[in-house]
């Protein structure tokens, strides 16, 4: 590998739309193909992995699409340039057009794509925050742990508590801290996640029960039970009509 | 060729039938509609509501009796009129009858306060203006001109998102495998021609099936083993007309929101059978509650249930439901044999 050599790296769940890349690339001198990705997951792992320089990343993947995979990314210290592909996606060209961000619309045309690659160039936190606006619920949160990024699927949250600058993040196994807000993530998963407190999400699925609790005041309040781990997390007094909710359904 | 189209989408507005019996009815009701309206305006108080719709009526019932039979006497005649002309007999009609009426009245009862005969021509006029303006509308929402421009409004059309994403396939092909890029081109042109035609016709099942298969060859080209079919069609009845594309945008839906969101595939039944005389067309395919492409299925969902409702009113059924972790749909569609076969 030579240093004025652009290492790339595919993502597309359609192999026929990979093979069409590869060929491509192979027509475009001063390429390099490190890897192949199927989808948004795979793609963060071998960008961790291989370091590519850009990454063509197909929006519409399974499991995790390649906005939600832009944003994971933006985590790592040297994220790789991006450039978007899609056949059709009326919104993201709109937005990727208004923030120029790099993309390319499938079927893909030889001098569109060096073209891409010449100028191509690692996200700006302004075009990320605008991509944020139009993608759908993400399938995962992400932290970075020593430099790499971990994902932790939203499905098994069990709860998030807010603790001064960070959210605790807790899962069956163990507990990540993420830099959020609660308000935000309440409104990105609205069917997911209720509000038990002022301090805290919890998912539907896992709430058990409730239970009500006698305090050292002698005061009354509920708190809810969970399956999995053995914390219970208070009600606040605004919340409790959702204890109602929770037994009427 | 716009002028063309417009011309064929023109509807000849004609007037009612006066001698049917749910033309009366409504003319019947409207009328006496609008005096109530007209005895709550005048009246203050409730308890005046009442007098003031008998005296309303009084004056307003014999005029609709004697229009209603002159119209059913003279509805032949009206008929052949033209439209314009037809509206302006019954006007001239109208004003008639309540001249004579009031006449008559005038001098049976000798009416100190005869009410003024211009008022009662301009509130007759307005009356009967409004029911024709009322009957050209219906005739308008009515006309079966109307429900085939519906029809061809509603013609299924395929995701764009499905048509590049091919194009893509196909290009990754032609270097390397150009026969099958052939047969690929080849079916889309098929698959391409079903869709731009006129898809008003009914047209055998065997022909939808055979385009769902070209259809499923080039998704099968993209997402390969992830797209697995069950067919069970041993049962089908060959013959039986349906509404053309009705199954296709429903693999497509299927294929979308069934296959391309999950990274092993999956399964798509097809389970099409005839029982007594109906046919049913049976799909089911993965599902995850969370899928956020709701919209588009519901368009294409609501666009079939309205062209079955237009082909046989509420002789067929769709019906969709979620079993565990499957979607199913189910159309039901009386069972008609093309002749040809």
């Amino acid at each position: 590998m030579s240093a004025d050599q652009l290492n790339i790296l595919i993502a597309d769940d359609e192999a026929p739309a990979r093979k069409r890349l590869r060929e491509l690339l192979s027509d475009i001198p001063g390429t390099h193909v490190v890897g192949e990705a199927l989808t948004g997951k795979q793609a963060i792992a071998l960008t961790e992995e291989m370091h590519p320089d850009v990454l063509l990343l197909d929006i519409r993947m399974p499991e995790m699409d390649g906005l939600e995979t832009a944003e994971h990314l933006q985590k790592l210290e040297h994220p790789p340039a991006i450039i978007f592909a899609t056949a059709y996606d009326e919104h993201a060209v709109q937005a990727f057009e208004l923030n120029a961000v790099d993309y390319l619309l499938k079927p893909i045309r030889l001098e569109r794509l060096a073209n891409a690659l010449r100028k191509a160039r690692t996200l700006l936190p302004a075009q990320m925050e605008e991509l944020r606006q139009i993608r759908s619920a993400r399938t995962h949160f992400s932290v970075t742990e020593r430099g790499r990024i971990l994902l932790v699927a939203v499905d098994e949250v069990i709860f998030l508590r807010a603790e001064l600058k960070y959210l605790t993040v807790r899962t069956l196994d163990r507990e990540y801290l993420i830099e959020e807000s609660l308000t935000q993530i309440e409104q990105e998963f609205p069917e997911r996640f209720v509000r038990l407190h002022r301090n805290c999400l919890a998912a539907r699925s896992s709430i058990r029960g409730f239970e009500k609790h006698h305090g050292i005041d002698g005061e009354v309040h509920w708190v809810a039970l969970l399956k999995g781990p053995d914390d219970v997390l208070p009600v606040s007094r605004r919340q409790q009509h959702i204890v109602r909710e929770f037994g009427s359904q | 060729m716009a002028s063309i189209k417009q011309n064929n989408l023109r509807i000849p507005v004609t007037l009612p039938d006066f001698r049917n019996m749910g033309v009366q009815l409504r003319i019947l009701l409207l009328v006496n509609a609008m005096a109530a309206v007209a005895a709550v305006v005048r009246s203050e108080t409730l308890a005046s509501t009442l007098p003031a719709l008998l005296q309303l009526s009084a004056a307003v019932q014999p005029i609709l009796l004697l229009t209603l039979l002159g119209l059913f006497l003279l509805n032949n005649a009206l008929a052949r009129l033209s439209y314009h002309l037809g509206m302006v007999a019954v006007m001239m009609l109208v004003v008639l009858l309540t001249a004579g009426v009031q006449n008559f009245a005038g001098n049976l009862f000798a009416l100190e306060t005869a009410p003024s005969l211009w008022r009662s021509f301009f509130l007759s006029s307005v009356v009967v203006a409004t029911l024709l303006l009322y009957f050209n509308l219906r005739s308008r929402a009515l006309s079966p001109a109307i429900a085939e421009a519906r029809l061809q409004a509603l013609q299924a059309r395929i995701r764009p998102h499905f048509l590049f994403n091919s194009l893509n396939a196909v290009l990754s092909l032609i270097r390397t495998d150009p026969k099958r890029a052939e047969t690929a081109l080849e079916d889309m042109a098929d698959l391409f021609r079903v869709l731009m035609a006129d898809n008003r016709q009914l047209v055998p099942l065997q022909n939808e099936l055979e385009l769902c298969r070209q259809y499923l060859d080039l998704e099968k080209l993209r997402l390969e083993e992830r797209l697995q079919l069950i067919w069970h069609i041993d049962n089908m009845p060959e013959d039986a007309l349906i509404p053309p594309l009705v199954l296709q945008p429903l693999l497509e839906n299927a294929v979308y929101h069934g296959i391309e969101p999950f990274e092993k595939g999956g399964e798509i039944t097809i389970n099409l059978y005839r029982s007594r005389d109906q046919v049913h067309l049976v799909l089911t395919n993965p599902y995850r509650l969370k899928g956020d492409h709701h919209i588009g299925n519901k368009m294409a969902l609501g666009n079939i249930r309205e062209r079955l409702a237009l082909h046989y009113d509420a002789e067929a059924q769709l019906m969709t439901k979620v079993i565990g972790d499957q979607y199913r749909v189910h159309i039901v569609i009386p069972y008609r044999r093309s002749k040809s076969t």
